[in-house]
């Protein structure tokens, strides 16, 4: 008996089926009117309004009410592009105008109800405000940057160190470096030192030198205050 | 195990390289045994100030490139066999001079001596940052006006942040040196007092050495001032010095205008 040839039959690989499916979306339709640039306006005042809205949400452009030739419709979805709204599609126009760059032709939308953007409400919880001890002097040459709040120092403040702070700024010592409070917009930030040598003294951005300094004062317990745009220095006692 | 002590100032010319070699002989006729180490590359000093200048072979730099062994650069003082100089190369770029270098030939010298001590260069770029990054000790040498007092403010606040024991946490243990300090000049009111610096720079006192002809001399000859002239002012004011780095309480004598005649104005403890 012969050896039986056994031939296993071809075995095709399994095909993934690919199964199309239908699902319909709501997008925001976007409808420039005549003339373009005063319709730009409208949208970034509404942008203005709410930042965030359009961020993610599919928006199309509906061209129908404008007659735009193929380089003015790219020209108009590079500007919506640009102000961070991505384009999903376009429909009211005829195919030819449409080249590959641009987003496809859409047909077929149906009108429903949207909810209008709101204004957001802005963040006014204030910032939380903590402080920074320093339990040694603060050597000439070092920064001490502290945004968030009051800076203390048991020592002193060399010559040529400076320290910067969103609050006040406390110095049991001499000060003889550059203190700058009140740094995010505090004018109520207070400088105080138990002698005042210092370089510079500033609040919330109005400053004053060494040479300004009161003759009376140098070398005495002092606290600083802004007092509108004047920098008020007095003694602390 | 060494302590590793550096002498640093941040100004120039103030008298690191002297009161190195001063204080480095001293602690050798106390029965340590020293290893004093020049990081000034380019501009060597230590060498001829101990008089060792015609006897250079191999210098740090070598010893880092692999050039030299540690025992081939190492010169031994002809007077006092507890000291060796390590001293720098005068030809060499400072660049040459890598971290980990230095690292490992303080390490080397650890366990071999007692004491390792370097001699940084002014100013604080990398030669200044690399003779202080392996200390234990920093001796800040200042003299008695405006601008070396602030230099020395920032190579304290340097020592506090760029040494590897700062890295961990760890402090260095900081002494101020108040040299060339002029009795006259201060009683005039023309030189800081030492009150101000001390209130300024908030370190320990370690000694104050009086601006005294006797180094000069003494760097001439090659030889260090605890040596040449042991009864001068200055050698006696640098042998207080080193006894108190050893800890020993010795007063503080503040150097008075008459020669010779020591007044005792301040019984100012060491701390």
């Amino acid at each position: 008996m012969g050896e039986s040839i056994i031939m296993e039959p071809s075995v095709e690989p399994t095909r993934q089926l690919i199964r199309l499916r239908g699902r319909s979306y709501v997008a925001f339709v976007f409808a420039p009117v005549v003339p373009i640039v005063g319709w730009l306006e409208e949208v970034d005042a509404t942008l203005a309004r709410s930042p965030n809205f359009f961020v993610g949400k599919p928006v199309v452009l509906d061209l129908s009410a404008v007659d735009l030739s193929p380089s003015a419709i790219t020209h108009l979805v590079k500007s919506i592009e640009q102000r961070n709204i991505r384009v999903l599609g376009v429909e009211g126009v005829d195919a030819e105008h449409l080249d590959s760059s641009l987003p496809p032709l859409l047909t077929g939308g149906r009108a429903c109800t949207l909810q209008p953007p709101r204004p957001e409400k802005r963040d006014t919880k204030p910032p939380q405000m903590t402080s920074l001890l320093l339990d040694s002097p603060v050597r000439s040459g070092q920064s001490i940057i502290f945004t968030d709040g009051d800076v203390t120092v048991l020592g002193s403040v060399s010559s040529g160190a400076e320290i910067v702070a969103g609050g006040s700024i406390h110095v049991y010592g001499t000060l003889r470096g550059r203190a700058m409070a009140g740094v995010n917009g505090n004018p109520n930030a207070r400088i105080y030192c138990q002698k005042i040598e210092a370089e510079l003294i500033a609040i919330d951005g109005y400053y004053q030198t060494a040479e300004e300094l009161d003759a009376n004062l140098r070398s005495k317990p002092a606290q600083a205050r802004l007092d509108g745009k004047i920098m008020r220095i007095t003694p602390l006692n | 195990m060494a302590k590793v002590l550096v002498v640093t100032s941040g100004k120039g010319g103030v008298g690191k390289t002297t009161s190195t070699a001063a204080m480095g002989a001293a602690l050798a006729q106390a029965g340590q045994k020293v290893v004093v180490v020049d990081f000034d590359v380019g501009l060597r000093n230590l060498d001829l100030v101990l008089g060792a200048e015609r006897r250079v072979v191999f210098d740090l730099i070598n010893v880092v490139q692999g050039i030299a062994k540690l025992p081939q650069a190492l010169i031994r003082d002809k007077r006092l066999e507890n000291l060796w100089l390590l001293p720098a190369s005068q030809t060499k770029d400072k660049d040459a001079l890598t971290d980990e270098g230095v690292g490992r030939i303080i390490d080397e010298l650890r366990g071999s001596c007692d004491w390792i001590l370097c001699d940084s260069p002014a100013g604080i770029e990398r030669g200044a940052m690399l003779a202080m990054r392996y200390a234990d000790e920093a001796i800040i040498v200042t003299n008695p006006e405006v601008s070396s007092v602030r230099d020395s403010d920032r190579i304290i606040g340097m020592l506090d942040s760029k040494t590897v024991r700062a890295e961990k946490g760890e402090r260095v243990e900081k002494h101020v040196l108040i040299a060339r300090y002029d009795a006259a000049r201060a009683a005039r009111g023309e030189m800081l007092t030492i009150d101000d610096i001390l209130e300024i720079l908030a370190t320990p006192l370690l000694g104050i050495i009086p601006e005294s002809q006797d180094v000069l001399r003494a760097s001439n000859v090659g030889s260090p001032v605890t040596l040449n002239s042991p009864s001068s002012v200055a050698a006696r004011a640098y042998a207080d010095a080193t006894k108190r780095l050893l800890g020993e309480t010795v007063p503080m004598l503040v150097p008075t205008e008459r020669k010779g005649l020591m007044n005792l104005l301040r019984g100012r403890r060491a701390a």
